[in-house]
């Protein structure tokens, strides 16, 4: 399960460091690194669903679900 | 937004269709041994994805970050090992990098892929998962129980016996689609093995007013004497919904997991299965999971501030009772009035009043809830 990393340095103004900071404390984090992280994971995984479905699949969920009852 | 799986990808390690028939096939050849119907349980989670990122039981490195970290190799939280045991003889003729067929009842329901064979520490593992050694612990009993050695490696599911319930189960991505179908971004989950009373209610509607949609989520597998029965849970439910939820705010399914009175980090390891199947809070009981007084309280509570990387959000709603005073239905955090006003709402006093066949008061419990219970015969486990 141990994914490959890359190591990314940036240049950021101390101004938005300092916010960031004061952000991950906000929110619970111990680690600055792993507050951007996870920041990052959810802007670039947005949108995304995270589930392989075609079309068929999707069709034969439903069909399910209607003969369940839960949709009509 | 529905979240993303827990890791990022709804695991499926359900084969169908052709790949199925011909691994059934060779699958007839392997090495196999039989399991449990908890472990088969747990074949299922991961197969469907409840326990996604989890492809298949948990190899050394991922069980000793669990055991010790609470999370997986890859830093992801986890907090409950997912693991097989096996006896030492079972597994003599096979090695790493075999395949081993699984076998429920003498039938093959899935092909495993050794990665890793190991020993483990059940006491460690007690002292770890449970927080102690004692014995009387039901989910300490259950591991003194187990095998000697842990075997670790993907798995891919070939046959699943049938389930009385099955038409109450869903699988996440059944509750995904539906989700998205009702157009709900916020989705409430809420764990339960229990019938509903008015305390219920009340936690699950004040959860309710803030989101689009409650995913009421019985679990439902392993039962002890005493405890309702899974259709008894439904039906009660379904009570509930039926004259006291509007239209459409409610999604009742069945979750077939094991449960294991793991507490603190029992509470955990539930948001991220509900997480897995589209909730996006969920709500935390008071000694949630927790069993006899092995945990303080607000122990599975407090154990949520290690996690602010979980991906779904704990809801920490009080224990509701009726407060005379107040006039209605309240919790510790609203109610400024003394005890002498206060009346709690025992699921013990509802069971035995059900036992004796009455029906309980009803700040206690709503009365068509309580007929339909009593309308079975016999509602409790044996
Ligand atoms: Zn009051």
């Amino acid at each position: 399960m141990g994914e490959e990393k890359v190591e990314v340095k940036i240049t950021i103004p101390k101004s938005l460091y300092d916010k960031i900071k004061e952000e991950a404390d906000n929110a619970g984090f111990t680690d600055i690194e792993e507050f951007i992280r996870f920041v990052l994971e959810q802007l670039v995984e947005s949108g995304e669903t995270g589930e392989e479905l075609s079309p068929e699949d999707e069709e034969k969920v439903k069909e399910r679900l209607r003969a369940l009852g839960y949709i009509d | 937004m529905i979240p993303r799986p827990h890791g990022g990808r709804l695991v499926n390690r359900v084969l169908t269709g052709k790949r199925r028939e011909a691994l059934l096939r060779e699958a007839g050849e392997l090495p196999s041994i039989e399991i449990s119907y908890e472990r088969l349980i747990d074949l299922m989670d991961i197969a469907y994805g409840a326990f996604s990122p989890l492809e298949g039981f948990m190899v050394q490195e991922d069980y000793l970050h669990v055991l010790y970290d609470m999370r997986l190799s890859n830093d992801l939280p986890w907090t409950i090992p997912v693991t097989l045991d096996v006896d030492p003889e079972e597994i003599s003729s096979v090695k790493e990098g075999d395949d081993l067929a699984l076998k429920y009842n003498g039938e093959i329901v899935a092909v495993m892929r050794i990665e890793e064979i190991y020993g483990w520490d059940k006491k460690e593992y007690a002292r770890q998962v449970y927080k102690t050694t004692d014995k009387n612990h039901p989910g300490v009993a259950k591991t003194y129980h187990r095998k000697e050695l842990l075997v670790g490696g993907e798995i891919d599911l070939l046959r699943e016996p049938s389930h009385p319930l099955e038409n109450r189960i869903l699988w996440p991505i059944e509750t995904r689609v539906l989700f998205r179908e009702k157009k709900w971004r916020t989705i409430v989950a809420f764990q339960t093995r229990n019938v509903p009373h008015r305390g219920h209610e009340y936690v699950q509607k004040a959860a309710l007013t803030f989101t689009d949609g409650l995913l009421i989520h019985p679990l439902i597998g392993w039962k002890k004497p005493g405890d309702y029965r899974d259709e008894v849970i439904f039906a009660a439910y379904e009570a509930l919904i039926k004259y006291y939820y509007p239209k459409d705010v409610v999604v009742l399914a069945g979750l077939l997991m094991n449960m294991n009175y793991a507490g603190p980090r029992e509470a955990i390891h539930h948001a991220i299965v509900r997480k897995n199947f589209g909730a996006t809070h969920f709500i935390v009981g008071r000694d949630h999971a927790g069993v006899g007084d092995y945990y303080g309280p607000y122990e599975a509570w407090e154990i949520f501030d290690e996690f602010p990387d979980l991906g779904i959000t704990p809801l920490f709603i009080r224990e509701a009772f009726y407060c005379k005073k107040c006039g209605g239905m309240v919790n510790e955090k609203i109610c400024p009035h003394s005890e002498e006003y206060r009346v709690k709402i025992s699921g013990t006093k509802i069971r035995s009043m059900i036992r004796e066949g009455k029906i309980p008061p009803e700040y206690m419990m709503r009365p068509e809830v309580a007929r339909v219970i009593l309308s079975f015969k016999d509602p409790f486990v044996h």
